[in-house]
């Protein structure tokens, strides 16, 4: 069912899933949203089963004429939501009509926001995924960024009786300051005094920052003298934070496959969504935890995540 | 010969989901072949919670699930998988047959490895289309593949300017390694040749014709054969 045209695209629209798994191996990149958090948050707020295509929105929103009725909800970075020139909230489920203008504006915090619609944004799975890879041109809409008078379809869903919003309490709030948990290694053995530089520095989000990777910049990081500063390439995870020979990390993204430079630690994954929010200009210090800490708090994330929608998505008599 | 596998692998903690596990460091053949053998082990016998097994030259990066399994866990599961590997049936790798227009606009840089390697195109052609390559590697783009087994007379340093776009199917030369451009991307390789044959199809449900581990070997074509072929494809 067709439910928006879009008027303006913004600056960089995409739609996205939770990502394309099993497939590295053939060097397709999992793709997917950057912020697991806003998007699942997103689909609970319209009822959504958990993995449904949503357009992950970035820094500059859309402009979009509604063309069937459903509910939406938006969240993710603050963006200034208007229906029909009125402001809207975002973390909340909104009814939508035929003719209603839905316009998402200049990012004020945050980067990245996630639409959502009941049924999920509708285009054909590519290898079991409806996420865009913009770089391999498949998946999403057409394999790319959406344009203007593109028409955006959703799939079959039941439209909500009581509309629904998220405890103000868990909304989480975008600061300029970014403290982002990262576990040393795979080849942290390559530095040494490198390590501390790491972690005891401030490093400044670049304007090269997008889907693939966030260069920053900050007092150079040294490979210990005796090491090669490059390494035979090999596959990167998401979050894998990335040292090239000018000693200025890269925190590489989903839409990375191979590389062939060290990696001096790796952002931990309940912690990839405060990066996707992260603007140029951001200043960001790594804090180092261990293996074990980090797999206590994807656990407890998880729990998190499990118990939220139980008790933090309010319903609105 | 001397024996570059590491005696014991070497683990590599790549954040709370990734574990690199690594045979060597070096590229090579056995180190290759034994990376092939355990990617082949851990899909036939996936030790609890792990997600994916991604081969690599010289290493297995292991996708795992935190809530299922842990570091120790793993270990003590992948070394113990390895002590039973001359157990297991692990079946030969396929080798895969590229068809290659050599040379005219297919490798526009045909003649530069020639002049490189004080041969002549003909020559590149032989060479190329006479050996068998092993599949280190693929990444960088859907279903590119970094092939070992280069002869060295056709070895070329990559272009100085790498191109705005090589074309779908391009073949190419970097250093010791060959490669195929499954789609078209911006690249740097020295390009000799070009295949019709489609190496990447997303909406096929095996979308590849080759995964890592395998062999390839490049059949020189004609022009009308290419022509004839690609639309074929294009049907």
């Amino acid at each position: 069912m067709d439910v928006f045209s879009v008027l303006t695209p913004g600056a960089y629209t995409t739609v996205q899933d939770e990502g394309r798994f099993g497939y590295q191996q053939m060097g397709i990149p999992v793709s997917g949203v950057l912020d697991s958090f806003a998007f699942r948050v997103a689909n609970m707020l319209v009822e959504n089963p958990v993995n449904c295509a949503v357009l992950e929105i970035t820094v500059m929103g859309p402009r979009l004429e509604v063309l069937s009725e459903a509910d939406i909800s938006i969240t993710g970075a603050e963006m200034g939501i208007t229906l029909n020139d009125q402001p809207v909230q975002g973390w909340r489920s909104i009814k939508v009509k035929p003719g209603d203008i839905l316009g998402i504006n200049q990012v004020k915090s945050g980067c990245r926001a996630y639409l959502a619609v009941t049924g999920g944004i509708d285009v054909s799975e590519v290898m079991g995924s409806r996420s865009t890879y913009v770089g391999g041109k498949i998946g999403g809409y057409y394999g790319r960024s959406l344009k203007q008078g593109d028409i955006i379809k959703r799939g079959k869903g039941l439209k909500l009786k009581p509309a629904r919003h998220l405890s103000p309490a868990v909304i989480p709030k975008y600061s300029s300051n970014i403290v982002i948990h990262a576990v040393p290694g795979p080849q942290d053995d390559f530095f040494d005094e490198g390590l501390k530089t790491m972690f005891e520095s401030e490093f400044m989000v670049s304007a090269k920052a997008d889907r693939m990777g966030y260069r920053l910049q900050g007092p150079v990081i040294k490979h210990r003298e005796e090491v090669p500063k490059s390494i035979i390439s090999e596959p990167s995870v998401p979050g894998g934070i990335q040292v090239p020979a000018d000693g200025q990390p890269i925190i590489l993204l989903v839409e990375q496959t191979v590389g062939g430079y060290t990696k001096i630690a790796t952002v931990i994954s309940t912690d990839i969504c405060k990066v996707a929010q992260a603007t140029p200009g951001d200043l960001i210090r790594f804090e180092q935890i261990t293996l074990e800490t980090a797999h206590t708090l994807y656990r407890d994330r998880q729990k998190f995540m499990q118990e939220l929608e139980e008790k933090h998505i309010i319903r609105i008599s | 010969m001397q024996n570059v596998l590491f005696k014991k692998p070497l683990f590599r903690i790549a954040g709370d989901r990734g574990l690199l596990v690594e045979y060597g460091d070096v590229i090579d053949p056995d180190i290759n072949n034994k990376v092939r053998s355990m990617a082949i082990v851990m899909e036939k016998e996936t030790p609890e919670g792990v997600l994916e097994t991604i081969p690599t030259y010289r290493s297995l990066l292991i996708i795992y699930n935190p809530a299922i399994t842990n570091l120790a866990r793993l270990k003590k599961e992948i070394l113990a998988l390895e002590e039973r590997l001359s157990e297991i049936k692990i079946a030969p790798p396929d080798t895969v047959e590229i068809p290659v227009c050599y040379g005219q606009e297919f490798g526009p840089d045909i003649e530069f490895v020639a002049e490189h390697n004080s041969i002549t195109a003909d020559d590149v052609i032989r060479i190329h289309s006479g050996a068998e390559y092993q599949i280190y590697m693929i990444g960088f783009t859907p279903g590119f593949p970094f092939l070992g087994g280069l002869q060295e007379s056709l070895h070329t340093p990559r272009l100085e300017t790498p191109r705005f776009i090589v074309p779908e199917g391009s073949v190419g030369i970097a250093n010791n390694q060959t490669g195929i451009y499954p789609v078209a991307s911006p690249g740097g390789w020295q390009l000799i040749g070009r295949t019709p044959i489609r190496l990447f199809s997303p909406e096929r449900s095996n979308p590849f014709i080759y995964k890592a581990g395998d062999r390839i070997r490049f059949k020189p074509i004609s022009e009308e054969d290419y022509t004839r072929l690609a639309g074929e494809v294009e049907k």
